[in-house]
């Protein structure tokens, strides 16, 4: 399944794995925070409902 | 029906949950189909061999890197004309997205620059605009982080976002403007000209427009992210006078 790659093989597979992985971490990143931040302000919008 | 409807931010939270999973599917599909039709099932190209792999990243990573900063002028030019929160925080949303993209386009270029051009970097005048392009980036980050009035600071990166959009047309046209240099001309173009094989312009469009959803759906959850940080800290500052 895999293409030949030949004598560039380290060239493209490094290509694709540093491109790749900062693409996850930067969709990792993304969804984590905005989860986080989402907890936070409903937590904080609770506290307001409840103290008036 | 009017775009500015969606400046507010409740509205606009309503509708990027509505269109989310819809353009994140199709971003994956673009990514993965374009990305495994490139590695998988194109032919090797007769000079550069299997390093044209590397062009399907590439390509769409600089294109983007670009385009990043032309939605972020756009936006802050909306802040500075119109006032609307959620679009200087669009524009702050986009700015980690941009300097992801350049990054990429940085170091698969340098990476594929290896082998092709017998060196790792050139100060080439599109290679150049494109490593002052990621330091805008940097600085324009910072600056949001640096201040802590929220207004300020989104004036103050506007103001150095219409200064840093000299450097992303530059990036662009580079090699337009100065004849020299070892980057060559633009791959994909829409003039006549067919500057690549089909077989390899196809899965090209396919990740290029891959590399476009992923953008939009990743500023609309960053831009969701930074307009409850907004609603956040002015409920903290509220409940700190009460």
């Amino acid at each position: 399944m895999m293409p030949e790659l030949g004598k560039y093989a380290a060239t493209v597979l490094s290509a694709y794995g540093i491109s790749l992985g900062l693409l996850a971490w930067l969709i990792l990143q993304s969804l984590w925070k905005s989860r986080r931040m989402k907890r936070k302000l409903d937590a904080a919008e609770a506290r307001r409902q409840r103290n008036g | 029906m009017s775009i500015w409807e969606y400046a507010n931010p409740k509205k606009f939270i309503a509708t990027a949950d509505a269109v989310l999973p819809w353009f994140s599917g199709l971003a994956v599909i673009c990514l993965v189909g374009g990305l495994v039709w490139g590695f998988f099932f194109t032919p090797e190209d007769y000079r550069q061999g299997a390093t044209v792999k590397i062009f399907y990243l590439h390509v769409p990573a600089a294109m983007m890197a670009i385009n990043a900063w032309a939605m972020m002028l756009v936006t802050s030019l909306v802040w500075l004309i119109r006032r609307h929160h959620v679009s200087a925080l669009a524009a702050k949303a986009a700015a980690p997205i941009g300097l992801t993209f350049t990054l990429i386009a940085l170091v698969t270029g340098a990476i594929w620059g290896q082998p092709m051009w017998g060196t790792w970097w050139e100060w080439d005048p599109r290679l150049t605009s494109f490593l002052i392009l990621f330091l805008f980036y940097l600085g324009y980050m910072a600056l949001w982080e640096a201040i802590e009035n929220p207004d300020t600071a989104a004036d103050l990166t506007a103001i150095l976002c219409l200064v840093g959009s000299v450097f992303a047309i530059l990036s662009r046209y580079a090699v337009n403007f100065w004849n020299q240099g070892l980057h060559q001309g633009a791959s994909l173009s829409l003039d006549k000209q067919e500057n690549v094989a089909d077989v390899y312009w196809y899965p090209a469009l396919v990740c290029i427009v891959g590399f476009v959803l992923l953008f939009i759906v990743l500023v609309l959850v960053r831009t969701k992210t930074e307009i409850r940080r907004r609603r956040l800290h002015a409920l903290e500052m509220r409940e700190r006078m009460g």
